[in-house]
């Protein structure tokens, strides 16, 4: 069941210039929330960011009934979410969206590419704590100062990394990486920027993997009133904010 | 106690709250948050006879208290509604209404006989001002004789209550409800969408994929309230106001100056939960003023 929440932030970290990593205790019992899901988050009522924003869940943890939500400035109701201060209320729809497929496979790759790493902690916690085994992380980042949170993604994962300058991993983008000609992967889930997303999906399909990405349209209501999300697919507009986010690239038109 | 009745020309509405057609969804969107048999009444997403995809995205920009959206009607068609949203809300205890919408008088007519045979839809809203579509929609609604003509021919197969929904992009508001009050509407509802854009000036690209839209939010209210107060002063059926209702003050706004019932829209966006807050609001209000019945607000404008 959705919900309308208030949620005590706790704390705010920037985590480099234009990432930061939100604690928001739930003023309620929290609710339950599955890995791929996201919330809809109420900035302000200034004339500039009246609407919700959403933003994928980061990681929840349900003993101190604590959401962290990673976040990147895109825009003026991010950059307005930075300023939060510790204490402060925010007022959050959620959970909202389908999920990740969770009937997990043997060999599961994750891969995350700048804010797009965002939901994938939660799910890489959710493959380890139900089958005990660490799936593989492959995250992209355009130099070593956007790969963040690294240690917390290995408590869960065997990590690789790329970054576009060189500076810290593999050079280039996640779909060179060597761990491809190394390893072999049984399932591909997937968030980040839209060209990333299209050419792990090519990869996919020639590697004949299954594979399913996070997309990330721009909303206004976040439960499929208003029709605005929409992603054009092999069966026509669908909804981002319920049909979604995550689609099965099979679906999709790429 | 006080008494939140109102009548709209026969359709009995517990109270005056409804909601806007494609700004709530089927209703069911908002189940979780909200008991929708304490709305006065709710207008579900725009129904034309056949299927239609609607604009490409992006179709949503936000701008200074407002959004523009160009959905552009997407909906399964009312063969869809018919056999697989009906069958789910029809017993929801509101007035549940269907927002019909063609590209030609015969889809109009068409569709309005079909939702005619469904026996807990106690109405229509005929949407003649839709401006996100290439054909119909709008261009039924800003002439006098062509909203006439098509309220006329489904008056003619529609036989409960018609509530016509009008368009602000016109010269003169009153001439179009005079016109389809003369053909037979129940009721008049205003306004739909401002004609509006907005443009990156960094990628120097609009930001709807029709360059277009419509407007809405509470930066329409001035204008709507305006067209409000001239329909209410030159028709006799009831007058039922939207554009940029956010809460309770500015339904009874509305009210005061004509309506007799209100639709909340883009507000549902931000809060799922305010039509049962602006419910709740207006029952204070009454409270505060010595109001017994909330008819007695409309028009009350002291003027």
């Amino acid at each position: 069941m959705k919900k309308i929440l208030d949620f005590k932030l706790l704390t705010n970290e920037l985590l480099n210039q234009e990432t930061y990593l939100l604690g928001l205790e739930c003023t309620e019992k929290m609710p339950d929330i599955k890995p791929g899901q996201f919330v809809n988050v109420k900035i302000d009522n200034s004339p500039e960011t009246f609407l919700r924003r959403p933003i994928s869940i980061h990681d929840v943890d349900y003993e101190n009934n604590i959401l962290y939500l990673y976040i990147k400035m895109l825009g003026d109701g991010t950059r307005k979410l930075q300023e939060a201060k510790a204490g402060d209320l925010i007022n959050i729809l959620l959970p909202l969206g389908n999920t990740f497929t969770m009937e997990y496979t043997e060999k599961p790759l994750l891969i995350g590419g700048g804010c797009g790493t965002a939901p994938m902690l939660y799910l890489a916690k959710d493959f380890y704590m139900k089958t005990g085994k660490k799936a593989s992380i492959l995250l992209g980042a355009r130099s070593k100062t956007d790969l963040l949170r690294l240690e917390e993604f290995e408590k869960y994962a065997a990590l690789y990394y790329t970054t576009e300058d060189g500076s810290a991993g593999e050079k280039g983008y996640p779909t060179q990486h060597s761990v491809f000609e190394k390893e072999s992967f049984d399932y591909i889930y997937c968030c980040g920027p839209d060209p990333m997303m299209q050419a792990v999906a090519k990869l996919a399909k020639e590697k004949n993997i299954e594979c399913e990405v996070s997309l990330e349209n721009m909303m206004a209501c976040g439960i499929g009133a208003c029709l605005c999300c929409v992603q054009d697919t092999k069966e026509g507009h669908k909804c981002v904010c319920t049909d979604g986010p995550v689609f099965n690239i099979k679906d999709l038109k790429w | 106690m006080v008494d939140l009745s109102v009548s709209l020309n026969g359709l009995e509405l517990k109270n005056p709250v409804m909601t806007a057609s494609g700004t709530f969804g089927y209703g069911e969107e908002f189940a979780d948050f909200i008991d929708l048999s304490r709305l006065g009444g709710f207008i579900v997403k725009g129904t034309t006879i056949a299927h239609r995809e609607g604009n490409p995205y992006p179709r949503m920009a936000e701008t200074p208290s407002g959004m523009l959206n160009a959905v552009g009607l997407q909906n399964k068609g009312v063969d869809y509604f018919i056999s697989e949203i009906y069958p789910r809300i029809k017993n929801i205890d509101s007035n549940i209404l269907v927002n019909v919408s063609g590209s030609n008088i015969e889809d109009y007519i068409a569709c309005a006989e079909k939702v005619n045979e469904l026996e807990n839809i106690p109405g229509i809203e005929l949407n003649i001002s839709c401006p996100n579509v290439k054909e119909g929609g709008m261009a039924f609604g800003t002439s006098c004789a062509s909203a006439a003509e098509v309220v006329k021919a489904v008056r003619g197969v529609y036989k409960k209550h018609l509530m016509v929904k009008l368009s602000p992009n016109v010269t003169d508001i009153a001439g179009i409800a005079q016109a389809v009050e003369a053909e037979g509407a129940d009721s008049v509802s205003l306004i739909n969408t401002l004609m509006g854009m907005a443009v990156d000036a960094e990628t120097q690209k609009p930001l709807l994929s029709t360059i277009t839209g419509g407007l809405s939010g509470a930066c329409v209210k001035p204008v709507a309230l305006r067209m409000v107060w001239q329909v209410f002063n030159a028709v006799n059926i009831p007058v039922v106001g939207l554009g940029g209702i956010m809460n309770a003050t500015d339904a009874i706004e509305f009210m005061l100056a004509g309506a007799s019932a209100i639709q909340i829209g883009t507000a549902n966006f931000i809060d799922p939960a305010i039509t049962v807050k602006v419910v709740d609001g207006i029952e204070d209000y009454m409270k505060r003023h010595g109001v017994s019945n909330v008819t007695d607000l409309v028009g009350a404008l002291k003027a």
